[in-house]
């Protein structure tokens, strides 16, 4: 019932996933298991655990003790922060971002999916689709997670009844239809027991579909990938304070989505001048082409005035810029709520700005999606469309369109702390 | 569909590429966002790649910060020569935070049980007071310990130096909020998402020279509970303990007074991987003594602002 035990090769790529679920769906114990079964858990950590489990007096080593990591939550038994965990099977890397099931559940939740490929939406096949089902699928679809997965749960506590399964599949399929999730898959799992989680179980022949592990190794995701807007944000100026490579100037950065190449025509924003690519570098020598997630440095044709903050794309498509920015805000901040005339900094790509609330539009029920249009704030967990408008223009891209150019973070600007994240709707 | 195949397997990125990209990333912003940010060398292998990511970073240009070693005075002697040859290579100015100028100074007092993990916090506080640094870069990895698994990348210090679990700024896409009042500071983890064997791979792939004690070789150790010390002036023999020789290799190399060394036939960097691959046991657990003491004992040190 495991892996295959070779060692995990250097040509994997990399997939990373959050994973959500109400309290005791069996996250923690999917996830043990996912760990165990591909070796990601070594002997002292079990042993740790089983030793914790038999001082509690648990009657089962609790495996969600290996994902349960900080003394204050293993005092309280509850886990309040996202957590990440690895592990490897010959074909892939996984990162997962383990979003806790309790009250700060939104701020995880869009913490963890914002940079998932994947997300992971575990039920209960006892109970079925809960409110918090919707919720965690609707937070997907609002970050753009592009791959959906719902593991219904528990299925040998439920006589593994194809029945029970396609009528919690349905519900949640034509659900899943009204948010706009590009791909869904349901697989009906035992976490405890190991059915379809690295093989496709006996006990359910009429599952046709992959075991979990097969489907997360062969997800397609180099496409979710924007390979067809220009954007690379400039991060820092590469000037070497040396005789040897005297007048270099390379602007250095990640590119966030596109095709670049040496000999392109490109635009410098917000100043709009244009110059060509004369090179395109890493450490290890020039490259023919860079795309995402590639750290480069550019090197252009012309001596054109650009600095961090900026930037390069092409001349026939560009971002918006903009100092009025409509975007759905989530707010993280529990000690003061987000309101009308409230003045804040905020960070898009490699641009600081600040931003003052011209106005919330709604505030969005995450659980009916109802829009309540008289909210004259956003508290802790809450999600509304917000119009800001800010100090400088910004370089903006819808988020549906640009998972990069397209989110942006708020913070407070006398504690410093991150209170917010957005997502530009539209940048007018 | 061939040809979106066909397309997309061109763009291909290898979980090391993703992994170094990201790194390079995260060095870069802290260069561009903060005043004075210093990288932390110990010496061990994830410093070194570490390092190597710095170089990467900022090519043709040197790297534009110093890199500081909390010298606990028990080293290895393979591995400082390693840091004074590196530090030469790249150029860049190497700061060394003394423990036994510290104890000398009246700063710290040496522990009874002679360990000086635990000391080692105040002498960086004070190093990172005395040159103002604002961002250090450390080599930990969120794979290493459960107290690390929600660490951020950017993780937040108040003036005193101290991590609040409870209290960490959230980590959305790759923004990373840089701001600080003076006197805070940022430790800024780089390798989070790498695991053990990434660090090995890239290693491998990178061709990066280590110092010789992580391969396999003959060294004259003691079994003591369980895990094997190499014997050296600054870990005495204890009553009825008998050296013997044996042929081991380092996973971790920390203060050599309580880095314990593993049997090992591991003497190439294949090998190494190998057996990594292989381990059943994490590489803090084989060879951190001072891990041992309790479930919480990182938690409790990562608070004090331990690195
Ligand atoms: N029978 C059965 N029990 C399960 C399964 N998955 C989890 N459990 C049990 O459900 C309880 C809650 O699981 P846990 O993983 O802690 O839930 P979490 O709160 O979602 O992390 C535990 O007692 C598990 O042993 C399953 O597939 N079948």
């Amino acid at each position: 019932m495991t892996i295959s035990p070779e060692a995990p090769s250097r040509a994997m790529d990399l997939l990373r996933f959050a994973t959500a679920g109400s309290v005791d769906d069996g996250k923690s114990t999917l996830i043990g298991r996912l760990l165990y079964d591909s070796k990601a858990i070594f002997e002292d950590q079990l042993e740790a655990v089983e030793a914790t489990s038999r001082s509690r007096g648990d009657e089962y080593t609790n495996l969600a003790l290996l994902t349960d990591g900080l003394r204050a939550e293993r005092e309280q038994g509850i886990t309040i922060d996202v957590a990440y965990r690895y592990f490897a099977t010959p074909r892939r890397k996984f990162i997962i971002a383990d979003t806790p099931g309790h009250i700060q559940y939104t701020r995880n939740m869009v913490t963890g999916a914002s940079t998932a490929d994947l997300a992971l939406i575990l039920v209960d096949a006892r109970k079925g689709l809960l409110e918090q089902s919707r919720r965690h699928a609707f937070l997907c679809s609002l970050l753009r997670v592009p791959h959906l997965v719902l593991c219904v749960n528990k299925m040998d506590l439920v006589d593994y009844s194809q029945e029970i399964f396609e009528s919690i599949a349905d519900e949640f399929t034509a659900f899943a239809a009204k948010l706009d999730v590009p791909d869904l898959t349901v697989v009906p799992i035992s976490a405890l027991k190991g059915d379809n989680i690295v093989t496709r179980s006996e006990n359910m022949p009429w599952y046709e579909g992959p075991s979990l592990l097969h489907h997360l190794e062969h997800v397609h995701i180099a496409s979710d990938r924007n390979l067809v807007d220009v954007r690379f944000p400039v991060q820092y100026v590469i000037r070497p304070q040396s005789t040897v490579v005297a007048d270099y100037r390379g602007y250095a950065g990640q590119v966030a989505s596109g095709v670049l190449k040496p000999g392109d025509e490109v635009m410098a924003m917000p100043s709009g001048f244009t110059s060509t690519i004369s090179s395109i570098e890493t450490a290890d020598g020039p490259i023919a082409e860079a795309f995402p997630p590639m750290s480069v440095t550019i090197r252009l044709a012309d001596e054109i005035d650009i600095a961090r903050g900026d930037m390069i794309c092409r001349p026939n498509n560009r971002p918006a810029v903009s100092q009025d920015i409509e975007a759905m805000v989530c707010w993280m901040d529990e000690s003061r709520p987000m309101s009308v005339g409230g003045k804040y900094a905020i960070k898009h790509t490699t641009r600081s700005a600040r931003a003052i609330v011209r106005g919330i539009q709604y505030r969005l029920d995450v659980n009916t999606l109802h829009r309540d249009e008289c909210a004259d704030g956003l508290g802790l967990n809450e999600i509304g469309r917000v119009k800001l408008r800010t100090t400088v223009p910004l370089l903006a891209d819808e988020y549906r369109r640009n998972r990069t150019t397209g989110g942006f973070i708020i913070i407070d600007e006398t504690t410093n702390r991150t209170v917010g994240a957005g997502m530009i709707i539209e940048a007018a | 569909m061939k040809g979106v195949n066909a397309m997309t397997a061109a763009y291909r990125v290898s979980h090391l590429d993703a992994l170094e990209a990201e790194s390079i990333f995260v060095m870069r912003e802290v260069v561009a966002e903060f005043e004075r940010p210093v990288l932390l060398f110990s010496g061990g292998k994830d410093s070194i790649v570490m390092l190597r990511l710095a170089e990467k970073a900022f090519a043709p240009a040197r790297i534009p910060f110093p890199v500081m070693h909390v010298d606990t005075g028990h080293n290895f002697s393979e591995v400082l020569a390693f840091r004074d040859a590196r530090v030469e290579e790249l150029g860049v100015q190497l700061i060394v935070a003394s423990v036994p100028e510290a104890i000398t100074s009246g700063l710290v007092r040496e522990s009874a049980d002679g360990m000086r993990n635990r000391i080692q916090t105040p002498v960086l506080l004070d190093a990172v007071e005395k040159y103002r640094f604002d961002a250090l870069f450390g080599g930990a990895r969120r794979d290493e310990e459960k107290a690390r698994a929600k660490e951020r990348v950017f993780s937040f210090r108040d003036e005193f130096g101290q991590w609040d679990p409870r209290n960490q700024r959230p980590e959305l896409w790759s923004l990373y909020n840089a701001r600080v009042h003076p006197g805070e500071s940022i430790r800024v983890f780089p390798l989070s998402n790498w695991t053990e064997l990434d660090i090995w791979h890239y290693i491998a792939r990178e061709r990066i020279g280590l110092p010789e004690i992580y391969f396999a070789h003959d060294r004259e150790v003691v079994d003591r509970d369980g895990m094997l010390y190499a014997i050296n002036e600054f870990l005495p023999l204890r009553a009825g303990e008998e050296p013997f020789v044996a042929k081991v290799r380092y996973r971790t190399v920390g203060d050599a007074s309580c880095t314990a060394a593993v049997k090992s036939d591991a003497d190439t960097i294949e090998k190494v991987i190998d057996e990594v691959a292989a381990t059943r046991i994490t590489e803090r657990g084989a060879t951190r003594g001072d891990d041992k003491v309790s479930e919480a004992a990182m938690e409790d040190r990562k608070r004090e602002g331990y690195f």
